[in-house]
């Protein structure tokens, strides 16, 4: 159903497109023959007045469309739900009446399982000539509105008009518009976590979350089913995430900053040329690799090693999952770190030799302690990079929340459960699926206020040498 | 960067001077030369380990994945008699054809090449070691091309993966039948075949032209692929001009104050926001407000887009500040408007730099999977996508999809695919390092 009514608005939205160019080409016409008629020269260059029909031909019928798109479903659902008899809608949760829905949609389509009732039927041919309906009056909608926009941006063509002010004007409008968008993509994150989260913390109290101790999302689908009642304590996640991350950093600190202070101090500039692009070709291969990675290569090596020692090592050990985002997240130490040492002043390196320090007593008493505030920043930015990163855990990590500071057993992340709480889970009104939202407010909390208090930790560094 | 113990002597040069010439004086020394030795030891040592993990990473997909580029097939000599196959003789109506039992014929052929094919069980057997896509594939022919039928000609079937691991050599045929997925009648009839000389591992164009499978012998990378292209496609028309738009008005245009302030450590935060918040915004937004088709790449280029505007934006601002004023201002010593002088002038010579972000940008979002999953984009589907709003796949998330089946011959495929991946990622970030290099100008 849906793709022919995309069908539809795609054809539609490539004649507007070429409306366009071809009332480009009308309108630049249009303004040298008003020239020549009146013998007055022309305010802009031609091509504004080209512009200019464009746009009017264009923006309006565009926008249009989109709004078109975004609200006829939801108009034609509330139309048919409307038409349909009350016994069938009153007292029906949403779930049901977007079962319901479906049903309806799948009979107009002509996919029926067993014979449905009669009301259905109606509904589904309802449903057909509404659609049929809103097509068609798009289409005609849409292209008076053009042609109305092309009609209406010829009578302004004069010599006299300042098309180039007016072109300039709309593209002003364009560019703030892009601008904005990056504050609308914020505040639709926000928006979303929070309204999916109120709905959570409707069922399950904000307390419980936080702090609860017991974690096991799998909800009863009947409501006589024994033993799933569902327990959303979020401590064993939040546990295990912090555990992972630990792991991660306890490795990737010390290499990024022994690899920083190697590369900074100590490596002639050909060395560094080569090293350190190639250092950051790890930040750049993609998660789902190093998921596999871990399941394919470290976890079994892990588990093997552990054997030999005589550990138990569960096979999707945190060692494991963390070991391998550990070395994804090093360049994220070294470079961050790297930048900030060569930042420390020349003038504090010589003085320190002058007093007859080696290398590596300057490194340790005069370098780092003056770098470390962009360092800490570094690491900051790492651990906000470990705690979300998804693909490794929800490959290597456990499912089962685990509340245990061994790094040798399975636990499962804040990650992890958004991911599994959500696969496959269309209804988006089980405290099951709200709760992946509420985990994600958590998470875009917790990354943004480490990303905030890094970057003012840097900066500040920054303006301190500069 | 200075030189000072650059050189580390045994015995200090001054020495034997008179000043600091106790044996405790040069103990000392000599042990704060090999604390500085140390460190730089420590510092090599680090680096060699980054290194050498990343190249066990590489070496480790290279190797399990190198298999998957090459599929084992028996090549038999099959009699399309109509009889034979149940058909009517003379029909040319496929869908006739379509019914036509092409399944037995096939293992006929086989069958006729080895000895020991003499009751159910080693038919059972035999067929098995073929794929069940081989017969479709047979079938799919006779149908394009019904003047086939009665003819005896050459084909090609796809043995099953039990066959492939065998060919490879990846199962240890001197374990316990019980303990190898390929039973002993299956070897022996494996051994005739490569006595015949009729079973050849040629390379896999199958895997680059097909879709995900069940079963790994038939799966494919190239649904994926067009999955990948739609939605980086999508990602790219809705980004590369939002971000330049959004660069070219906080850089030329946006006065110095709280709200372009704003908007500015908003573009920066966003940068560092999990990819997976995405996927939930999309999730909730696109598919759960709009309506917008799961697994779509429309839905999923979307929300690339909206994680990799941020990048291109700060390419592009970075860009812009390169062009030098003069620049600007001989532009509009000459007549023309702020905006002329920006198109006309300032916005081609910030071009390479901002295309070069915006590759960088767009091979991130090639390599992202997590918001991907969110929007369904994981589902099986075994055909390439036919248009932006049908349901499909990406590469990513078909690694991901291919690293969670248990069979063997999924392990060779979800490598292969890694492969697939890095060689993109690889071309165009060398795309983007060449256009650097090219365009690359002082001012």
């Amino acid at each position: 159903m849906h793709g022919g009514a995309f069908m539809s608005a795609g054809t539609l939205g490539l004649i507007i497109m070429l409306l366009a160019v071809s009332s480009f080409f009308y309108g630049r016409r249009r303004a040298v023959v008003a020239a020549d008629h009146s013998g007055a020269r022309l305010h802009s260059v031609p091509s504004y007045y080209g512009f200019y029909v464009a746009i009017w031909c264009g923006i309006p019928a565009i926008i249009l469309i989109l709004g078109w798109l975004a609200l006829d479903d939801i108009i034609i659902r509330g139309l048919v739900l409307a038409g349909l008899p009350d016994s069938m809608v009153d007292g029906r949760s949403p779930a049901e009446i977007d079962l319901l829905m479906a049903t309806i949609r799948n009979a107009a389509a002509g996919i029926m399982f067993g014979e449905p009732p009669p009301e259905v039927m109606a509904a589904a041919d309802h449903l057909q000539r509404l659609q049929a309906l809103s097509r068609m009056a798009m289409t005609v909608v849409i292209l008076s509105l053009a042609i109305g926009g092309i009609t209406y941006a010829r009578s302004r063509i004069s010599p006299a008009f300042r098309a180039r002010i007016k072109v300039e004007g709309a593209m002003q409008i364009f560019l703030i518009i892009c601008s904005v968008i990056a504050i609308l993509t914020t505040i639709g994150i926000v928006a979303s976590l929070l309204f999916e989260s109120m709905r959570f913390f409707a069922r399950v109290p904000v307390t419980e979350f936080l702090f609860g101790m017991t974690w096991s999302p799998q909800t009863a689908i009947r409501e006589d089913q024994v033993g799933s009642s569902g327990a959303f304590g979020a401590v064993p996640v939040f546990a295990g995430t912090l555990l992972i991350s630990a792991v991660a950093l306890v490795i990737a600190v010390p290499i990024g900053l022994l690899t920083a202070v190697y590369l900074a101090e100590y490596a002639d500039g050909r060395v560094r040329a080569v090293i350190k692009p190639i250092i950051e070709v790890l930040a750049g291969i993609p998660t789902v690799v190093y998921g596999f990675f871990a399941v394919l290569t470290v976890a079994p090596a892990m588990r093997a090693w552990g054997a030999d020692i005589g550990l138990d090592v569960s096979a999707n050990s945190a060692l494991a999952a963390g070991a391998v985002m550990g070395l994804m997240i090093i360049p994220f130490v070294s470079s961050l770190s790297d930048d900030v040492i060569n930042a420390v002043p020349q003038s504090l390196r010589d003085g320190s030799a002058a007093l007859g320090a080696t290398r590596a007593e300057t490194v340790k008493q005069v370098i780092l302690p003056a770098a470390l505030p962009g360092i800490v920043g570094g690491v900051l930015l790492a651990t906000s990079r470990a705690i979300g990163e998804t693909m490794i855990v929800v490959m290597a990590a456990g499912l089962i929340a685990n509340l245990t500071a061994n790094p040798l057993e399975g636990v499962t992340t804040v990650t992890v459960q958004i991911v599994t709480l959500l696969i496959g889970d269309t209804a988006f009104d089980s405290a099951k699926t709200l709760a992946a939202f509420a985990l994600g407010l958590v998470l875009f909390f917790v990354t943004l206020c480490l990303n905030i208090i890094a970057l003012r930790i840097v900066q500040k560094y920054r303006e301190k040498y500069d | 960067m200075t030189d000072h113990a650059a050189t580390v002597p045994d015995r200090p040069a001054f020495a034997g001077t008179g000043l600091h010439t106790s044996d405790a004086a040069v103990r000392r020394l000599r042990a704060r030369y090999a604390a500085n030795r140390r460190l730089q030891a420590m510092g090599i040592g680090a680096i060699s380990l980054a290194l050498g993990l990343l190249g066990i990473l590489l070496i480790t997909m290279v190797s399990a994945g190198w298999t998957a580029f090459f599929q084992t097939y028996v090549t038999v000599e099959v009699d399309l008699a109509p009889e034979a196959l149940g058909l009517e003789p003379g029909t040319t109506e496929p869908e006739a054809i379509r019914r036509g039992d092409f399944r037995e014929v096939l293992i006929d052929s086989v069958a006729a090449r080895l000895t020991g094919v003499d009751d159910a069980t080693a038919r059972r057997a035999l067929r098995d070691m073929l794929a069940a896509a081989a017969p479709i594939t047979l079938r799919n022919m006779v149908m394009d091309n019904p003047a086939l039928l009665g003819q005896t000609i050459e084909f090609r079937a796809l043995a099953s993966d039990r066959v492939d691991q065998v060919y490879k050599g990846l199962i240890d045929r001197e374990l316990v039948e019980d303990r190898r997925t390929i039973s002993d009648q299956q070897l022996r009839f494996y051994d005739q075949m490569v006595e015949q000389d009729i079973i050849a591992a040629p390379f896999n164009w199958r895997f680059f032209s097909t879709a995900d499978s069940r079963t790994p012998e038939s799966a494919g990378i190239w649904g994926a692929l067009v999955g990948s292209f739609y939605a980086l496609s999508v990602c790219f028309l809705i980004s590369f001009p939002m971000a330049i738009a959004a660069a070219i008005y906080l850089e030329e245009f946006a006065p110095k104050n709280r709200w372009t302030d704003l908007i500015e450590v908003n573009i920066n935060n966003l940068a560092a926001v999990p990819s997976i918040v995405f996927g939930l915004l999309g999730l909730a937004v696109f598919i759960q407000f709009f309506g917008l088709p799961r697994s779509a790449p429309l839905v999923g280029g979307m929300v690339l887009a909206l994680m990799t505007l941020p990048t291109i934006v700060i390419a592009a601002r970075a860009a812009l500040k390169a062009v030098p004023p003069s620049i600007r201002e001989g532009a509009l010593g000459m007549g023309a408007s702020k905006h002329q002088t920006i198109l006309h002038h300032v916005l081609p010579l910030a071009m390479p730099g901002i295309l070069t972000g915006t590759i960088i940008g767009l091979a991130q979002a090639l390599g992202e999977t997590a918001p991907l999953l969110m929007i369904g984009m994981n589902a099986f589907i075994t055909q390439a996508p036919d248009s932006i709003t049908s349901p499909a796949t990406a590469l990513p998330t078909q690694i991901y999809i291919w690293a969670d089946h248990p069979e063997r011959g999924f392990v060779a495929k979800t490598s292969a695919g890694i492969m697939v991946l890095l060689g993109f990622l690889i071309v165009m970030n060398g795309m983007a390092i060449w256009l650097r290099k090219k365009f690359e100008r002082r001012w």
